[in-house]
């Protein structure tokens, strides 16, 4: 599904990802964990484009995104993003927040769009605040309805960056529960997150970065119980 | 001080509201869809295009309101050809100038939207035109009310000066009655108070709106 190959990316003079290389296969759900600061936010943004690689190669779904041929635009709709800050459309309610895209990108009319956008309000437990503002949701509402927002692209890929950092501490299960279920339909999700309880329940494998660089690379077992580097072990020693 | 005498003329003072009211708001309208264009120039990417609005407010704001005004009206045979009527010449420079103003408005509004809302529309791969259209100028445009409305304030004041080129608004009508009695504290003390009580009118309105967009919140 998603192939990255020698990939770099310096802001000036600060080198932030080194020679990642990485292969993410249809339906598998990838945790990337690390200290702050080790470009796993970058790693995730060169993925849809958001930040222009420094060199390298990325493939998306056989399309080569990293090509100076490539439209951007066509790879948004193929890959969505939640954000850790949600970053819903404030003067929109909810359900305009997930029609616009589908209509305003995609062509959608407005009765199937908010057919589909009902259909995935549901989906994330929100049907009853579908014309309600963001500002009037708690903050995992504003997640769920993130999430179901990029979903409405109909996306083969979700990425998601810290999406429960933001949520006070009760309301972190309810976002986990809907990716829970999103990864069982079979998406393909890249996530970071400082979540250990849900990476090792849901991921199929843990990416662990470090200074710019993929560090290791295991199963969730595996990496939890027996990192094999050292900065993996000093890593997990302080967050568990 | 015998207001007493002015009492006839003071229909044909009130006429000038209009004249005044309409160079307003055509200017401020006009203003505003130039600022609008010229604040895209200016967070754009092509640096001709910043060049130019830069310039441009730069120009208008460094050079007096008037001068602009005398310019467009008396030079407009060697500018367009052909003499324009002194109401379309305030209308004009009035517009232009305000542009300038209403322009740094827009863009310092657009640049205080949130950045993730860009961010956030270009993962749904929003063109950047919807997304200027669709969800950032909307959000902007709640920033800038109140200087918006300042701006507009200022405008309507400031259109005294058309008088210099002989529109007949408010002010103009003040000094004609004002000479054609050999009095003129009265009908400009009248006139003043038409134009404060605009500005006031003004500024209810402006806190109304703000009001009504803050419950929207
Ligand atoms: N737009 C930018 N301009 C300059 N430097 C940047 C930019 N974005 C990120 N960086 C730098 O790149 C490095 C990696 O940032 P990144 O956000 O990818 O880390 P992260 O692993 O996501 O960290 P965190 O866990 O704190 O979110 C940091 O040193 C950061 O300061
Ligand atoms: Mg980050």
């Amino acid at each position: 599904m998603i192939k990255v190959e020698g990939l770099y990316k310096s802001f000036g003079s600060l080198e932030v990802l080194k020679e990642i290389n990485a292969e993410i296969k249809e339906g598998e759900v990838v945790v990337v964990i690390g200290p702050s600061g080790s470009g796993k936010s970058t790693f995730l943004r060169c993925l849809n484009l958001l930040e222009t690689p420094t060199k390298g190669k990325i493939t998306i779904a056989q399309d080569e995104i990293t090509s100076a041929k490539y439209n951007p635009q066509k790879l948004r709709s193929e890959v969505g993003m939640v954000f850790q800050h949600f970053h819903l459309f404030p003067h929109m309610t909810t359900l305009e927040n997930v029609t616009y895209a589908p209509i305003k990108v995609k062509g959608k009319s407005k009765k199937e769009a908010e057919q589909l956008g009902l259909d995935l309000l549901k989906k994330v437990g929100l049907s009853e605040k579908a014309n309600e503002y963001p500002n009037r949701l708690s903050g995992g509402q504003k997640q769920r309805v993130a999430i179901a927002r990029a979903l409405a692209m109909e996306p083969s890929v979700m990425l998601f960056d810290e999406p429960t950092s933001a949520l006070d501490p009760e309301m972190v299960k309810e976002v986990l529960d809907v990716m829970k279920s999103l990864a069982q339909t079979g998406m393909t999700m890249m996530i970071v997150t400082h979540e250990m309880g849900f990476a090792r329940e849901v991921a199929d494998r843990v990416i662990f970065m470090d200074e710019g660089m993929l560090v290791e690379e295991a199963q969730p077992l595996d990496f939890f119980s027996a990192p094999k580097t050292e900065r993996a072990q000093n890593f997990l020693q302080k967050v568990l | 001080m015998d207001f007493q005498q002015i009492i006839p003329s003071m229909p044909y003072i009130l006429q000038g509201i209009w004249v005044t009211l309409q160079i307003v708001l055509i200017a401020g309208l006009l203003g505003f869809a130039i600022g609008i264009i010229l604040s895209l120039f200016k967070i754009g990417r092509i640096s001709f295009l910043r060049w130019f609005a830069d310039a441009y407010t730069s120009i208008f704001r460094g050079t007096p309101l008037v001068l602009q005004l005398m310019i467009i009206y008396y030079a407009s045979p060697q500018l367009f050809g052909t003499q324009i009527e002194a109401y379309t010449a305030a209308i004009l420079s009035f517009g232009l100038n305000s542009a300038a103003y209403i322009s740094e408005i827009i863009r310092a509004g657009i640049q205080a939207v949130d950045k993730g809302q860009k961010e956030a529309a270009m993962a749904l791969g929003v063109p950047y035109n919807k997304m200027m259209k669709d969800v950032i100028l909307p959000q902007a445009m709640k920033n800038i009310l109140p200087a918006l409305m300042n701006e507009f304030i200022t405008l309507t004041k400031e259109s005294a000066i058309v008088t210099v080129i002989g529109v007949t608004d408010i002010m103009r009508r003040a000094y004609i009655v004002g000479s054609d009695k050999f009095a003129f504290l009265e009908p400009l003390l009248f006139a003043g108070l038409i134009y404060y009580l605009m500005v006031l009118v003004l500024t209810f309105a402006g806190k109304w709106v703000e009001g009504r967009m803050r419950r929207s919140d």
